[in-house]
C-alpha cells in the first residue's frame, strides 16, 4: 500500500488546521480524500457497497425491467417449473433465462428478486440501527465523559451492565417484549412493527460499545487547554460537549459506525434465521439462509446466492471501514 | 489479591441479579399467560387456576422474583415436590428441573467450546505472530487478508456449507453431531470437528488480528532494541519478551470471548442443530419457558461475569504492574 501525503496533521487533536508545509491549501478533508483514493482495496470496496446501495434504491426499477417480482410464486402458478415434490425442475435450482438466479424450492419465487428486495429490507434495518446507536452513543459517551462524577459513574455502571447481558439471547428474548409494547398479542403484526422492533433490539444492545469508546476519548481531550479556553469565556456545558469536543471526534466516529452497519447486517441476518426477525413474505437474506440450511442437501443453489450475498457485503464494508480508517487517521496504520 | 476478588465477586453478584430482575420483570411486560400455554386449547377456568398456582404465577411479579432468588440459595417447595438447592424451578412446558436440564446440557456446550478455543487460539495466535514477524512482506499480507475475509463469514452460511462440501459431497468427515467424550472419545472428535472448524473461522480472524497489532507495538519498543541490540537471538527476543508484553489484551478478549461461548454458542447450535445451552435457550423463548429462560440467562451472564473478574486477576500475574485495587 502506498504511503498517504506526508506530515499528516493531527485530526484527533486541536492541530488539524496545521497542515505540513508541502501541503499547504488543503482541508484536512481533501487530504483523507487523497489518502483514500490511493487505496485501491478501499476504492474496489467503495465501488461494492455503491453497487449494493444503487441496487436496493433501483430495486423497483429493475423488478420491471427484469419481468419478476419477489411475492408471486410461479414454481406453483405454472406447470413444469416446480417437480410433485417441490423442487425446481432445472438443474442448479431452476436457473434459466428467465429466472436468473432460480426457483424457491416450495414456494418457487424468484430468487434473484428475492435477494435485490432482501438488500433493501437488511440495509433499512442496519442502517437506522447505526444511526440510532451512533447518535445515542455520541451523546451518552460525551455528556458522561465531559460530566464525570456521578454522572459518569451511573453511566459506567449502564454500560458494565449492558455489556454483561447475554447479547443474542437478549436479542432473541426481547422480540416478543419489544413487540408486545406496540401491539396487542391478538393482532398481526404489520411487517414496519417487526422492523422498528428489529431496530430497537439492536440499537438497545447497541450503545454501551460506542459510549464508552467515546467516554475514553473525552476524558483525555477535557483536559486540553482548548476545552478549559471555553470554560473560561463562559460557554455552557452543550455547547462545549457538542462545539468543542464533538469536531475532534469525528474520527472515531466514523470507524466507529462503518463497522457498526455490517455488524448490525449480519445481527439482523442472524435473528431472521434463528426465526424471531423478518416474517414472511418481506424478503430477507437471513430467512432465504434459514430455507436453504434445510434443504441443502437436495438444492444447494438455494442457500449460496444468498449466503454469498451476505458475504460478499460484509467484506466490501469491512475492507472500506479499514481504508476509510487508514485515510481518516494515517497514525494508527497497520 | 482477596480483597479485590470479594469486591469484585460481590460487584458480580448484584449486575447477575440485575440481569436476572431485568429478564423476569420483561417477562411479565409481555401480556401473555404461560398457563394457558402450557394447559392447551380446551382448559377449563378452574384447572387453569391450579395450573397457575403450580407454576408459581398466581403472585405479584415481585414476590415471584423474591421466591426465585431464595430458591437458588435455600431451595424450595413446590405443589410437585421440594426442589433442593440450587432451585432454579421446574419447567413450565415438562415440568423437568431446570438445573437438571441445564447441568445435562453443557458437556455439549463445554466440548464446543473447549475445542474451538484450541483451534482458534493456535492459528489466531500463530498466525499473529508470523505476519508480526514478517511484517510488510507476503506472509503477513496472506495473514491480513485470510483474517479479514474470515471477519466476514457468517456462521449460519460457512456452517452449512463446509457440512455439504465436507460430508455430502466428499465424505470427507463425520456429519455434526454430540458424541459423550466418556463413551466414545473418537465419535466425540470427528462429530464436532466441523462445528469447531467453523465457530473458530470468525475468532481466528480476530485473534490473528489482534496479535498481530499487539507484537507489531511490543517489537518497536525500546526494551525488544536493547535486547537485540545486545546481541539476543531473535527467537528468544519474539517469543520471550515481545509476547510476554503483547499477551494482555489477547488474555482480555479471550477471556471474555470464552465467557460469551459458555453462555452458549446459539447460532452454531442451531446451525449444527446441537443440543447445547444455546440451543435450550431458544426453545426457552419459543415456549415461553419462563424458568428456563431465567436459568440460561443466568448461566450465560454468570460465565460472562466470572470470566472478566478471572481476566482482570490474571492480568495482574502477566504483568505486574498492573496493580489490582
Amino acid at each position: 500500500m502506498t504511503m498517504p501525503a506526508p506530515a499528516a496533521p493531527d485530526l484527533t487533536g486541536v492541530a488539524a488546521t496545521a497542515a505540513a508545509p508541502e501541503t499547504a491549501g488543503r482541508s484536512p478533508g481533501q487530504l483523507t480524500w487523497l489518502r483514500f483514493r490511493r487505496d485501491r482495496t478501499g476504492v474496489i470496496s467503495a465501488c461494492i457497497v455503491l453497487f449494493f446501495l444503487l441496487t436496493a434504491i433501483c430495486a423497483p426499477l429493475i423488478s420491471l425491467v427484469y419481468g419478476n417480482d419477489p411475492y408471486t410464486r410461479y414454481g406453483q402458478e405454472r406447470p413444469g417449473l416446480l417437480n410433485e415434490y417441490g423442487w425446481p425442475v432445472l438443474p442448479n435450482g431452476g436457473i434459466s433465462g428467465e429466472f436468473w438466479f432460480g426457483l424457491e424450492p416450495g414456494l418457487g419465487r424468484d430468487v434473484f428478486m428475492m435477494l435485490i428486495y432482501g438488500i433493501r429490507t437488511s440495509l433499512l434495518i442496519a442502517a437506522a440501527a447505526t444511526v440510532l446507536t451512533t447518535v445515542i452513543g455520541v451523546v451518552v459517551g460525551l455528556t458522561a465523559g465531559y460530566a464525570g462524577g456521578k454522572t459518569d459513574y451511573l453511566v459506567g455502571r449502564v454500560i458494565d451492565i449492558l455489556l454483561s447481558f447475554p447479547s443474542t439471547l437478549f436479542f432473541i428474548a426481547f422480540m416478543p417484549v419489544v413487540e408486545s409494547i406496540f401491539v396487542s398479542a391478538q393482532e398481526e403484526t404489520p411487517i414496519w412493527l417487526r422492523a422498528a422492533s428489529l431496530i430497537t433490539v439492536l440499537t438497545l444492545f447497541g450503545w454501551a460499545t460506542i459510549a464508552r469508546l467515546l467516554r475514553g476519548q473525552v476524558l483525555s481531550l477535557r483536559e486540553r487547554e482548548f476545552v478549559e479556553a471555553a470554560r473560561v469565556t463562559g460557554a455552557s456545558p452543550a455547547r462545549i460537549i457538542f462545539k468543542e469536543l464533538l469536531p475532534n471526534l469525528w474520527t472515531p466516529i466514523i470507524i466507529q459506525s462503518t463497522l457498526l452497519l455490517p455488524l448490525f447486517v449480519t445481527s439482523e441476518a442472524a435473528l431472521s434465521f434463528l426465526g424471531v426477525g423478518i416474517i414472511e413474505p418481506t424478503p430477507d437474506w437471513g430467512r432465504m439462509i434459514q430455507r436453504g440450511a434445510e434443504v441443502y442437501r437436495e438444492d444447494i443453489t438455494f442457500l449460496i446466492f444468498p449466503g454469498m450475498a451476505i458475504v460478499i457485503f460484509v467484506l466490501a464494508f469491512n475492507l472500506l471501514g479499514d481504508s476509510l480508517r487508514d485515510a481518516l487517521d494515517p497514525k494508527t496504520r497497520r | 489479591m482477596s480483597r479485590f476478588l470479594l469486591r469484585r465477586l460481590l460487584g458480580a453478584a448484584v449486575i447477575l441479579m440485575i440481569i436476572s430482575a431485568v429478564t423476569f420483570f420483561l417477562f411479565f411486560a409481555v401480556p401473555r399467560d404461560p398457563a394457558r400455554f402450557a394447559c392447551g386449547k380446551i382448559c377449563p377456568p378452574e384447572t387453569l387456576e391450579l395450573v397457575r398456582h403450580n407454576m408459581g404465577i398466581d403472585e405479584p411479579v415481585f414476590l415471584q422474583y423474591w421466591h426465585w432468588l431464595i430458591g437458588i440459595f435455600a431451595g424450595r417447595d413446590f405443589t410437585y415436590g421440594r426442589c433442593d438447592a440450587p432451585c432454579l424451578g421446574y419447567s413450565f412446558v415438562n415440568q423437568q428441573p431446570i438445573f437438571d436440564a441445564i447441568v445435562d446440557r453443557f458437556p455439549t456446550t463445554l466440548s464446543l467450546t473447549i475445542g474451538a478455543a484450541v483451534v482458534f487460539l493456535l492459528f489466531g495466535i500463530g498466525m499473529g505472530m508470523i505476519a508480526a514477524a514478517r511484517q510488510g512482506r507476503p506472509a503477513d499480507k496472506i495473514a491480513s487478508s485470510a483474517s479479514l475475509i474470515g471477519a466476514s463469514m457468517q456462521i449460519y452460511f460457512v456452517g452449512v456449507l463446509a457440512t455439504w462440501v465436507l460430508v455430502d459431497q466428499l465424505q470427507l468427515f463425520e456429519r455434526p453431531a454430540y458424541h459423550e467424550l466418556t463413551a466414545d472419545p473418537v465419535k466425540w472428535f470427528s462429530g464436532l470437528l466441523i462445528p469447531w472448524l467453523v465457530l473458530s473461522i470468525i475468532f481466528t480472524a480476530n485473534y490473528t488480528r489482534m496479535t498481530r497489532s499487539s507484537m507489531v507495538e511490543q517489537l518497536s519498543e525500546d526494551y525488544v532494541r536493547t535486547a537485540r541490540a545486545k546481541g539476543m537471538p531473535s527467537r528468544t527476543v519474539f517469543l520471550r519478551f515481545a509476547w510476554r508484553g503483547a499477551m494482555g489484551p489477547i488474555i482480555t478478549i479471550f477471556g471474555v470471548d470464552l465467557g460469551a461461548l459458555l453462555g452458549g454458542a446459539i447460532i452454531t447450535e442451531q446451525t449444527f442443530v446441537l443440543h447445547g445451552i444455546g440451543e435450550l435457550s431458544i426453545k426457552a423463548v419459543v415456549n415461553q419457558d419462563l424458568p428456563m429462560l431465567l436459568g440460561v440467562v443466568l448461566v450465560a451472564a454468570t460465565a460472562i461475569v466470572l470470566f472478566n473478574i478471572v481476566v482482570d486477576a490474571a492480568y495482574a500475574f502477566i504483568d505486574p504492574r498492573v496493580r489490582l485495587s
